[in-house]
Order: C-alpha cells, then structure tokens, then sequence
C-alpha cells in the first residue's frame, strides 16, 4: 500500500493515521511501501518497482506542478488500484481556487507585491538553476490546477477534507477481505443522497430570505435550516457521507464530499438554489439581495472549480 | 457572373456566426417564436432553440454546459413578471439569472453572453428584433473562448 500527496495541506495523510489502533490492522494486511509523510522510501525505490506492484494507492492533493503529474504517472504505473483520496485529488479541492488566477498573477503577488516581500531584484524561482556544484532543478509551476482524473486513470474516489476515517478503514477492509468491489470510477464512501436528507436542521416549505449572510453576522439559533437563516450552506447540492458533522457544529455545509448523483457541475447546482431562496420580486431588490453573497464564485465552487464545466477563469 | 456567385457563397459560409442558444418558456416565448415563423418575419438564423416549459426550470447547470461546449451565447425568454403560467417561475429565473451573472463576472465572462428576455406570446416581432440585437451584439463580441480554454489544461 502507498499514501502519497500531490497539491495538499497534509491533512489527508494526517486523517489515514487517524485510524489509531486499526493501523495495527492495516499493516498486518499491507506492507507500507511508500508514504512520504511517514516513511523516507525515496522516488527513485517507487520508480524502480515493477508495474502493478502496489495494491493500493491512495493519492491525495491536487496536481499543480510537474513533480505531482510525475509522481501521478509513476504511482498509476505501478498500483493495482488508484484512489482519489480526499476532496483535492477528487476535484481539485482548495488549491483548486488557483483556477481564479493566472500563474503570473499568483507568482507577482508571492514574490512582488504581498506587503511583507522585500524583492528589489524582482528574482523569481527558476526552473534549472547553475551553481558551482552542478545545476538545480525545481518543479516546475503549472498554469492550472488539475484533479487527479485530468492526469491519469484513476479507479475510485474517496472524497472528503479529509475522509472521514472510518469511511478509509471499511474501503480498505473491503479490498483486503476481497469483498466485491463497487464498478471502477466510482465515488466510494459516500450516500447515496443529499446532506439535507441526515441534517436534522428544521426546512421552511417556503424560503423567504431578505439577503444572505456571512456566518459570523448572524446569531444561529442552532434549530433551522442555514439557507432560511440566510447563511449559505452547500448541504443540498452536496453528496452525503460525512455524518453531516459541519452542521452538528453549526457551521454551514461547505460541499467537500462532492455532488450528489446525477449532478454535473455543483456550484451551478447550489447556485440554484440559493437565488430561488430569496424573496425580492423587484429586479433592483434581487440583484441588491445578489449583492450581499461576499465571493459568490468561491463559495460555491470552493472545492470544485477544477472539476467544474468551467474550470478556470477565461483569459 | 455565376463564378462570382459561387465564390461569395464560399465566403458566406466560411465567415464565423455566433452560435446562440435560445431556451424559451413553453407558454410565452417559445410561442413568440412561432409567431415570428408564421407572421414570416426575418430574423438571423443564429439562435438553436430548446423548449422548457417555465422559465423557472432552468438550471444554471444548462448554462454552463452550454458555454462549456461551444455555445458563444445563451437567450433564455420568459414570460413577462405576472404573468407566469405557473405563478412565480419567471421570478425565480430572474434570481438565478442575476447570480449567474455574478459568478461569470467573477469568471471573467462578458455578461453580454448571457441576456434574459420577457417575450409574451403576442410578441413575435420582439422576439425577431431581440434575436437580431443580440446577434449583432454578439457578432462584435467574437467567438467565445470558453470551450478551447475549458478542453486544453496548460502546464
């Protein structure tokens, strides 16, 4: 078995040792052959298995640079099953939000502009780079954020930011006991249906929201449903799975589990919904009311806009 | 004389259209548009239309799809506010129009592309002229870069 990251925080790996004593369990089915967050394999031990050596990879994080696209050929190559593990190798996740942005414009902002860089000589990373010692080489940064399924075949998906672990240990249980495996492509460790149908959050039959609001503005009282409250909550447009735990801690839905079945493009699902909640008829009270969603794009599409019908910015 | 003819037909063909997607309500605009078709008024023949029953069902997932696969813009017609067959679809449209406009703003799409329309049934001309308005528009506007940018992942 590997874990690997691409384009990620950290915290998927941290999620897959947050399977404590089952880990015992773990190894005592799988060799851990690479997992860069805990074991010092190199690449170059990965590159040189033989193909279809590894039974289970699980790749987190996106693909954003030429190291990640490389480590995602290499991993394909020699795993029997390919995950997509977490919201950012299923569809593009947070670094995913790059999509807004050129490479140039996040470059200049990192090295020129952000008030704490002091950079006279406008230096910006370089590919290759001689020294006296030989020449050194960096990834290099790629223009757009992909999701893994843009770069190589990939058998499932687990989503999630992270996965909630025990859904991880009853995925690797099925494959180890040799249970029959869901149709490849699939999105493992999910419902079948949306995060309202487990919220046990109070829906109004008939939405009358004024104008919406960012969590902090207003005072929850803990019992209904976020969007009559005016708070945008990605639940009905987002697959369940989670055990709605955002909403048990009375913090909307952000939609990191994905969409729900039959959804192609999630944000222009939830898009939909949110604007049907308000109640202006007036033309200038609608786009008003439009006006108070702060970031509509990125509140939306904050964990999809890779995978998204459109995906980046036009330039 | 005749090869002349050929020639600018040649021409005429090759010269890029807009390709404008037109979803009508089934009470109101799609009705318009027979309208026009029997009145015989001429209108450019740039719009494909599909027919939904109410405005109200439109998904923005249509939209999207639909410049993501090469549509240079979307008409959506409507009835006008008031007159909804089913009472507030048309409203509903209208909210969801002003949010797509705001995430193609974010998305750096010119809002031009996307223009919403109130056409009663009596209304064949408007249709006809909004039709030929918004080619004209469009037709300035260029192509839409959208598909070739969403299908090549640059590195």
């Amino acid at each position: 078995m590997a874990v690997y990251w691409g384009a990620a925080c950290g915290g998927c790996c941290v999620s897959v040792l947050d399977v404590h004593e089952t880990l015992l369990t773990v190894i005592q089915h799988a060799d851990l052959v690479f997992w860069p967050i805990a074991l010092d394999t190199k690449y170059a031990d990965v590159e040189a298995m033989e193909d279809k050596s590894i039974d289970l990879t699980l790749f987190n994080g996106a693909v954003r640079n030429s190291e990640n696209e490389h480590m995602a050929h290499v991993l394909r190559a020699k795993s029997k099953i390919l995950v997509a593990y977490g919201s950012c190798a299923h569809m593009g996740g947070i670094p995913g939000l790059a999509n807004f942005s050129t490479k140039e414009e996040l470059l200049s902002r990192v090295y020129d502009e952000s008030p704490s860089t002091v950079n006279p000589d406008k230096v910006r990373p370089q590919h290759e780079y001689k020294v006296p010692e030989g020449t050194l080489e960096i990834p290099n940064f790629y223009e757009d954020v992909c999701m893994l399924d843009q770069i190589v075949d990939v058998d499932y998906y687990l989503p999630g930011c992270p996965p909630q672990t025990e859904r991880l240990v009853e995925v690797f249980l099925a494959i180890v006991s040799g249970a029959q495996l869901p149709p490849k492509g699939s999105v493992i460790g999910v419902s079948e249906r949306a995060q309202c149908e487990e919220c046990t959050r109070i829906k109004s039959d008939n939405r009358s929201v004024d104008r919406f609001y960012r969590p902090w503005e207003i005072e929850d009282d803990g019992v209904s449903c976020f969007i009559d409250q005016g708070v945008i909550c990605m639940g009905s447009a987002t697959v369940g799975g989670c055990g709605v735990r955002c909403v048990k801690g009375n913090a909307p839905c952000r939609g990191c589990y994905g969409p729900v079945p039959g959804v192609t493009d999630m944000g222009a699902k939830i898009m939909s919904t949110i604007a049907t909640a308000l109640n202006a008829e007036d033309e200038n009270d609608i786009i008003k009311a439009i006006d108070s969603i702060e970031d509509a794009a990125g509140t939306f599409y904050r964990f999809s806009l890779p995978a998204s019908k459109i995906r980046r910015k036009i330039q | 004389m005749q090869e002349e003819v050929k020639n600018n037909n040649i021409q005429t063909a090759k010269a890029w259209k807009p390709k404008i997607l037109a979803i009508f309500c089934n009470w109101c605009t799609y009705t318009a548009s027979d309208l026009a078709g029997v009145s015989r008024l001429k209108y450019p023949a740039t719009t494909r239309v599909v027919r939904i029953m109410c405005s109200g069902r439109l998904d923005p997932q249509f939209i999207l799809t639909a410049f993501s696969e090469g549509a240079d813009a979307i008409l959506i017609g409507g009835c006008h506010p008031g007159d909804c067959h089913y009472a507030t679809g048309n409203y509903k449209c209208l909210r969801r129009f002003h949010l797509i406009q705001k995430y193609m703003k974010q998305m750096n799409i010119e809002p031009e592309r996307l223009r919403l329309e109130w056409i009663s049934a009596s209304e064949g001309k408007r249709l006809a002229e909004v039709i030929g308005e918004m080619t004209e528009t469009i037709t300035k506007l260029g192509q839409s870069k959208i598909k070739q940018q969403v299908a090549n992942i640059e590195k």
